[in-house]
């Protein structure tokens, strides 16, 4: 019988193969990206200025203890109820220059969401997951009410059916195709209307 | 009998390796995209904290890192309450304005007022260091900060 060897096997396609692996690999797979709560220090002011006289009803205080208590306008809270009454406070509008607001219009609350200011005091040996429950808290109170804004003037802008978040989120998109000079604008309104305004005491 | 004797004679043919470059190059590539490089070694437990009202870290300004926790199990003999990670080594407070100003220098500077320090604290530190840092910062000015955390529902923080 005449001599045969084996063929040989055609590995020309293994290459293809290897890439498309490759390629499948490189859209499925996504890198871990930092995220977190951004925030800004005050500067120290060193000046002798005499800071402006606040009055107490647009205040907001939120003590959290040693024990990681929640203290809100002098009555214990529960961290889960925190988001409303912050919300509550803001969006108060006692003295009626706010047109957007839909709250109480409470006299003992707060004026308008631009003089309502909320101050966290936090102890020395409070727990840091606590203390960012809060700050989540208090931040997610703030964008409850410039989401609902955000869905009110969006429309007359054109901007329809886009909350406060997903306005930032394609501002910052480089794929959006939207006129991003004019969701500046209404970005810049919102937060000029709801001013994030959350002092932190030092002791 | 020579039938035998041929067949014997000519063996296995070799496997092709000609691709093997190739799935090494996939799995190299694969790796140098899948991998997050950490930027530094901890010294310390480093659980953040979650919260779900996060806003993503852009790497498109210089940030640098402030880490903070206990020490970890190979670290027991610097204690076991929450201490400062710099860089690769353990800190004090009065360090970390120093830390700044030498991050600066590394950075264009009209880039430095856009620098972010990213502060990745373990859920269990107390405030106490982190209000002591935080002055720290704004001694030197470097007023932005991101307390990063983990995505999820913040309410599991508190017990």
């Amino acid at each position: 019988m005449a001599k045969r060897a084996a063929p040989e096997v055609n590995a020309g396609s293994m290459a293809d193969i290897a890439f498309l692996l490759l390629i499948f690999f490189l859209v499925t797979t996504t890198i871990e990206k930092d995220s977190g709560i951004n925030r800004k220090l005050p500067p120290i002011d060193d000046s002798e200025v005499e800071p402006p006289i606040i009055k107490q009803k647009n205040i907001f205080t939120v003590l959290l203890n040693k024990n990681d208590q929640l203290l809100v306008e002098d009555e214990p809270m529960q961290i889960k109820d925190l988001r409303k009454a912050a919300v509550e406070f803001l969006d108060n509008g006692g003295d009626g220059s706010c047109s957007y607001c839909q709250g109480k219009k409470s006299s003992s609350s707060s004026d308008n969401p631009d003089k309502a200011i909320i101050s966290l005091k936090n102890d020395r040996e409070t727990s840091y997951a606590a203390y960012i429950a809060v700050q989540n808290e208090l931040v997610a109170a703030y964008n409850v009410l410039r989401n609902r804004r955000a869905l009110q003037i969006g429309p007359q802008k054109g901007f329809s059916d886009m909350d406060f978040i997903k306005m930032q989120n394609n501002h910052k998109d480089v794929r959006w195709t939207g006129n991003k000079e004019k969701l500046k604008e209404v970005i810049d309104q919102i937060k000029l209307e709801i001013p994030q305004k959350l002092s932190e005491v030092v002791e | 009998m020579s039938k035998f004797k041929k067949k014997k004679d000519g063996g296995l043919p070799p496997v092709n390796t000609a691709s093997l470059p190739d799935i090494v190059f996939m799995l190299l590539f694969f790796f140098m995209v899948a991998t997050v490089m950490r930027e530094d070694t901890l010294k310390i437990q480093n659980q953040l904290p979650l919260a779900d009202q996060v806003e993503k870290l852009d790497k498109k300004y210089p940030v640098s890192y402030i880490y903070m926790g206990k020490p970890s199990a190979n670290y027991k003999k610097f204690g076991n309450v929450a201490r400062i990670q710099l860089n690769d080594k353990f800190a004090d407070v009065s360090e970390v304005g120093r830390f700044i100003e030498s991050e600066r220098l590394s950075y264009r500077e009209e880039l430095i007022p856009y620098l972010t320090v990213s502060l990745k604290i373990d859920k269990e530190a107390n405030m106490g260091i982190v209000g002591d840092v935080k002055q720290e910062l704004r001694k030197v000015n470097a007023l932005k900060i991101n307390y990063t955390t983990g995505t999820g529902d913040a309410l599991t923080n508190m017990k």
